[in-house]
């Protein structure tokens, strides 16, 4: 099994014969078993040359890269393997054609909504007037005649369902509103911590399929630059961040010890407070859950891949496209 | 309409499952993860040690695992395929026939530490060239076939791809 590897210290990153060390600071080498790895995530300052690039590449290995603060730099992807023309055709004609979109965005936000009340039911007694007030919401989706009608109705269930976070945390992280860019208080750097972490998955997996990151339906295309992934973090980012949120404050596993602030404005994890979400989310992605029509047992991390295959699938007009609905 | 060139790889799906050609053809690839799959790629490398005459491209359209003497061969790590396995085969010997070349077929099944020996007759070479049309009638059909249960999709690189649907 392919796991990610995450390295926090500054070093360096280097090919000697066949095999990949990280040395650092100190001059300390540690060899990576490169047969294992799928995603390298370098949090700290790392040196590398082309040699090392080549070499990884070989095996499919990405890079992703995080500033300072953990906020997303950029990545690098090994050349593509996986590409089929009719398949970025008819990802591209399911985006030109009006309906086509609308029907794709429709069911990205199907599935956010699914897991958003699937998060509040388990707090029910403290945020049931917030679960009929995002059904009620909710069932203007299906009538909604455009994608900007689409994104106005899930921005106000997206707004009651933050709302909703000030009952369910136990300690006091307090949301007012959803800041991404940039966070401003330690609930918002946890939010958008993990959606980071969402994205690169995402984009892992979609680099496994043959799928265009680029053509997006419910984000427009170029917005950023791999669009897909938000499509699909929509259905998952309540699933799997949401939850791990909830679970490492009201475990006090994270606390306000694990923040730093930027110029008293900017709000983001220490180095401690992102290996705890770090090893939280590894965590969760390893979990697995027996799949209903695979008859098999799926990873969280391997769900993230069928919704690409779901994709294809539905492009291609081989099958139509569904959610993933939580069932468990 | 014949303007792509198909090998043996897609007679042998034809055989095997025709929604499976259809994707390999499309370009929707699954097989890099494939244990399997892999397996029989570290199999091929290291046969042959001694043929030279190893992965021959003929005229640019489809490649031969290796030829010895009278012989064309090829490896597979079990029998469990063998009426694909005889469909690709076939096709080699065909195309060479056409070439003016002929030639047995060897294929070897090492789990079983067996061969078996194909030779190209009157009514094997009328179904090959039935399921060669039958080959591109597949690949120029607008959408994938759709899925077939076989007993052997669970071990199938496509199974994820082909059975990943969501039931309310």
């Amino acid at each position: 099994m392919l796991r990610d590897h995450y390295i926090f210290s500054n070093g360096r990153l280097k090919r000697k014969d066949n095999t990949v060390y990280f040395e650092n600071e100190q001059g300390q080498k540690k060899a990576l078993p490169i047969e294992a790895i799928q995603t390298l995530h370098l949090f700290g300052e790392i040196d590398l040359n082309s040699k090392f690039l080549t070499y990884i590449s070989q095996y499919g290995i990405s890079l992703q890269f995080y500033n300072y603060y953990g906020f997303y730099a950029g990545a690098y992807h090994p050349k593509e393997k996986k590409e089929s023309g009719l398949v970025i055709v008819k990802q591209s004609a399911h985006y030109l054609d009006r309906d086509k979109r609308q029907f794709l965005a429709y069911q990205f936000l199907q599935g956010a909504v699914h897991h958003m009340l699937r998060n509040l039911r388990r707090h029910k007694e403290s945020v049931q007037t917030h679960i009929d007030e995002i059904e009620l919401i909710a069932q203007k989706l299906q009538f909604a005649k455009d994608i900007q009608s689409l994104m106005g109705i899930e921005g106000q269930i997206r707004h009651i369902y933050y709302q909703s976070f000030n009952h369910i945390l136990k300690q006091d992280f307090l949301m007012e509103k959803r800041e991404k860019q940039p966070p401003r208080d330690p609930l918002n750097a946890l939010i958008s911590f993990g959606n980071t972490l969402m994205y690169t998955a995402i984009l892992g997996e979609i680099y496994k399929t043959p799928l265009n990151p680029t053509i997006s339906y419910l984000h427009e295309p170029s917005v950023r630059r791999f669009s897909l992934c938000l499509d699909i973090a929509e259905i998952f980012k309540p699933l799997i961040v949401d939850s791990i949120i909830f679970a490492l404050i009201n475990k006090k596993s994270i606390t306000k010890k694990h923040f730093e602030y930027l110029e008293k404005e900017i709000c983001y994890l220490n180095e401690e407070g992102k290996k705890r979400f770090i090893t939280a989310w590894e965590e969760k992605l390893g979990t697995s859950v027996k799949h209903r029509t695979l008859n098999r047992n799926t990873t969280y991390r391997y769900l993230l891949r069928l919704e690409c295959y779901k994709l294809v699938k539905h492009v291609i007009d081989d099958q139509v496209y569904k959610p993933l609905k939580a069932w468990w | 309409m014949h303007d792509q060139s198909i090998g043996g790889i897609d007679l042998q799906y034809y055989e095997l499952c025709k929604r499976k050609l259809w994707l390999y053809r499309k370009g929707i690839n699954m097989e890099e993860e494939s244990d399997y799959v892999l397996q029989g790629k570290v199999l091929h490398e290291r046969s042959y040690p001694r043929l030279l005459d190893k992965e021959r491209l003929i005229d640019d359209a489809f490649a031969i695992d290796a030829i010895d003497g009278e012989y064309v061969r090829e490896v597979k790590l079990s029998s469990k395929m063998s009426n694909a396995d005889k469909m690709q085969m076939l096709f080699y010997l065909y195309q060479l026939s056409l070439r003016g070349i002929y030639k047995k077929g060897l294929i070897s099944y090492t789990k079983e530490r067996r061969t078996e020996e194909i030779e190209l007759t009157e009514s094997n070479q009328k179904q090959i060239i039935s399921a060669i049309g039958g080959v591109y009638e597949i690949i120029n059909l607008p959408t994938a076939p759709p899925v077939k249960k076989f007993p052997y999709c669970k071990s199938c690189a496509y199974y994820e791809f082909c059975y990943s649907r969501e039931d309310d």
